[in-house]
């Protein structure tokens, strides 16, 4: 009985320790750039964004300065009780008692630190980095050593109204498409019905790279490119295989009664179809929703072809591709855009995570 | 049910065939039409208005949404107009006609046309002439572009692609499915478990674009000797090893591109976790309780019990990561843009298409991805006869 319970905690201890290592895996990189974005630019540049935890840090008690001292920066020299060439000094010499001496700085004007280790946090929190990346203005701001400089700002506001503008027909008109359609295929006869789902079914998996060549040719021909109705279009076209999939698994589970005594109360097709089977069909609709809304909000590929080259209709992600191929080292300005693409989703996300997971378990996976 | 699928009239003269299948094809492709010319309309006015941004961000929603709606609305209305016969024969097309026209149009006849596209040249085929004529000029060049297919040289970047997607599909589908197992499998037994797999599942929401730069953060790097700001060379420094610029490490080519493909096992497991964890569910407490009477131990009943009832669960998750690595693009392409020997085909794809406009080539690329994907649709396809629901 003994052994038994100590097993038991054993088994738990394993379980619970080996998840909470993955957890910590899992949401350290997500965790790493949302600290970032609040931290103002050079301690970015300048630390990692741990050093937000407590941490050891070298902290300065005194300072020599190497002149008034009789220091010569090309040979040995004696300070605070160590002894060492300016290269060794650089690095920075530990005394006896825990200190360390370092050379702050050049050879010509710099300054020697006495420095001890203390227990330090970094808590320099800011909301600049925001403030620059959302606005369309330029941005101006001081440098430690008083300078100010001019910065434009990305106008990630902008683009995420593009991308608005862009996900929620994308994601709307397709649904309402294959809903009818869905309907169709579940409670009317009509010639070609079976071969054209068989085409549905085999649609599903057909990768949509197969399709941009002409589909941009067409739009050249149109004049459609980089309109959101080129964009609202494209992704109307590649979302509607599955959305009529799955809705047909749906509408054609429901129960046939309900619908058969509407059709002998006299109903037509389109008035049991919205007043009755829309509503049936919420938790359907509400999971493809969820589904196709987080794939035209993150999309790149199809947003960077048909609306690539114009600036003013920007989406998020690209305004984002653009800011890490042009500056990819400001962090703090990739944290935070990052961060600012990423609200929507996540909220949507943790809001109706329900409904995903149900679109997830129906089969929501997009060729 | 005879009363819901009305049969067809047996007795249709030639004459009504004919009409009610033009019509049928008619409205298939009318209302798309419709649509689109009213959308278009409505573009063609916002474009040329000043309204601040926000404002013709709504109107362009409460445009495109309600536009279509209204369309199927008066579609419907003139249909139920006509006599009962032709309602019975039009109105399914009324209905179902739009998404089968906008399927062919956006995804079944471009293979066919990417296809046509891949035997020209980088141009494609000349404009203005019949099909024959354009078999006939000099910008076809029948399966040339195709050559990369048997070129093994070590110039030959298409060669380095498919290594490359090799090793995305084989490690991404691999781990993700291990990891989001093993997750599944233990959150099953935690108390923990809502907020595990919460916190698991959470990339999933996050765009490449967003989980490119979280990574490239990680993977940041400085010369040695300077504070390393990128986590991984940190906890590397800090054990005495030289810092890297990890997915741009040449010299461990092709491995570098396991940085990168970290980056989709971390998206991707959450996903593959939530569909085993639903199976796991499945599985009947008895099953599991026989099986310890028995005295299996637990690694037992999770490869002889667990694995073989959550099979299907299985086998449609690694082919979902498996498509979903065989196209995947934008984590390469903003991560190293294809440098370093990190090539994949749909970077490739993109490159000869749109940045080196070599439709021929690009075109033919896609057709390679499609007869990547055939098997799966085959498989697809025998799943729907064999459930014969339809």
């Amino acid at each position: 009985m003994e052994s038994g319970k100590r097993q038991k905690l054993f088994g738990s201890l394993f379980v619970n320790g080996t998840l909470l290592l993955l957890v910590f895996l899992w949401t350290i990189p997500t965790l790493g750039i949302f600290v970032s974005s609040f931290r103002n630019r050079d301690d970015i540049a300048n630390s990692g964004w741990w050093s937000v935890l407590p941490h050891r840090e070298w902290q300065a008690v005194k300072e020599i300065i190497p002149s008034e001292a009789g220091l010569d920066p090309d040979g040995v020299m004696e300070v605070e009780g160590v002894t060492g060439t300016f290269d060794e000094l650089r690095e920075g010499i530990e005394t006896a008692d825990g200190k360390r001496v370092t050379w702050i700085g050049n050879k010509r004007i710099g300054k020697v630190e006495v420095q001890e280790q203390v227990w330090a946090v970094t808590w320099n929190f800011t909301l600049d980095n925001y403030q620059q990346v959302l606005g369309g203005q330029d941005f101006e701001f001081t440098r430690p050593d008083g300078t100010v400089e001019v910065k434009p700002g990305d106008n990630m506001i902008g683009a995420f109204l593009n991308s608005l503008a862009v996900a929620v027909p994308s994601t709307v008109i397709p649904i309402l498409i294959a809903a009818f359609g869905a309907y169709a295929f579940a409670w009317m006869n009509f010639p070609g019905r079976r071969a054209f789902f068989i085409g549905v079914v085999a649609l599903l998996v057909v990768p949509l790279q197969i399709a941009l060549v002409p589909i941009l040719r067409d739009y050249k021909a149109l004049e459609l490119n980089g309109t959101f109705l080129a964009i609202w279009l494209a992704h109307t076209g590649f979302g509607l295989a599955l959305a009529t999939y799955l809705l047909y698994n749906y509408i054609s589970s429901l129960p046939r009664d309900i619908l058969e005594s509407a059709f002998i109360d006299g109903a037509s097709h389109f008035t049991v179809f919205t007043r009755l089977i829309l509503p049936l069909s919420v938790p359907a609709l509400a999971s493809f929703a969820i589904f196709q809304f987080l794939w035209v909000w993150n999309d790149y590929l199809v947003a960077l072809i048909f609306l690539g080259g114009n600036p003013e209709f920007e989406l998020v992600t690209q305004r984002m591709a653009a800011i890490v191929g042009a500056r990819g080292q400001d962090w703090h300005l990739l944290t935070a855009g990052a961060f600012v693409s990423m609200v929507l989703p996540l909220a949507v996300f943790f809001g109706l995570q329900r409904y995903f997971v149900r679109g997830l378990l129906a089969g929501s996976v997009k060729g | 049910m005879n009363l819901l699928r009305d049969a067809e009239d047996q007795s249709q003269s030639f004459f009504t065939r004919i009409l009610s299948f033009l019509s049928r094809i008619l409205l298939a492709i009318g209302i798309p039409a419709i649509a689109f010319f009213v959308l278009y309309q409505g573009f063609l006015f916002l474009r040329d208005s000043d309204a601040p941004r926000g404002i013709i961000a709504l109107v362009a929603i409460i445009w495109g949404v309600g536009g279509v709606a209204i369309l199927y609305w008066i579609f419907n209305d003139l249909v139920e107009r006509l006599p009962d016969a032709w309602t019975t024969r039009l109105l399914p097309f009324v209905f179902v006609g739009p998404a089968m026209a906008i399927l062919a149009w956006y995804l079944a006849i471009p293979t066919v046309r990417t296809f046509w596209l891949s035997l020209f040249d980088r141009n494609g085929p000349p404009e203005g002439l019949n099909l024959l004529q354009q078999l006939a000029s000099d910008a076809f060049v029948g399966l040339s572009n195709y050559s990369f297919l048997t070129d093994f040289s070590q110039e030959n970047l298409m060669l380095q692609a498919f290594r490359n997607n090799l090793m995305w599909i084989v490690f991404g589908s691999t781990f993700s499915v291990a990891f989001g197992l093993v997750i599944a499998v233990l959150a099953d037994r935690s108390r923990m478990e809502k907020v595990t797999k919460s916190l698991i599942f959470l990339p999933m929401a996050i765009s490449f674009v967003g989980a490119s730069i979280i990574w490239n953060f990680i993977y940041e790097f400085r010369p040695a000797g300077q504070p390393q700001v990128g986590l991984l060379n940190a906890f590397v420094t800090s054990l005495g090893g030289t810092p890297q610029a990890w997915p741009q490490w040449v010299a461990v080519a092709p491995w570098n591109n396991l940085f990168l493909i970290v980056i989709v096992v971390w998206l991707q497991a959450g996903f593959a976790m939530v569909l085993f964890s639903a199976a796991l569910k499945g599985i009947p407490e008895e099953l599991l309780e026989a099986g310890r009477i028995d005295g299996a131990n637990e690694f037992q009943i999770f490869f002889r019990i667990m694995i073989p009832y959550i099979q299907g669960t299985l086998i449609s998750v690694w082919t979902t990561i498996v498509i979903f690595t065989l196209k995947i693009f934008d984590v390469v392409w903003v991560m190293t843009g294809g440098q370093f020997g990190t090539h994949v085909i749909a970077t490739q794809f993109y490159r000869q298409s749109f940045t080196n406009s070599n439709s021929g080539f690009g075109s033919a690329i896609a057709i390679v991805l499609l007869i990547a994907v055939i098997p799966v649709m085959y498989y697809n396809l025998k799943q729907f006869r064999e459930q014969e629901a339809f």
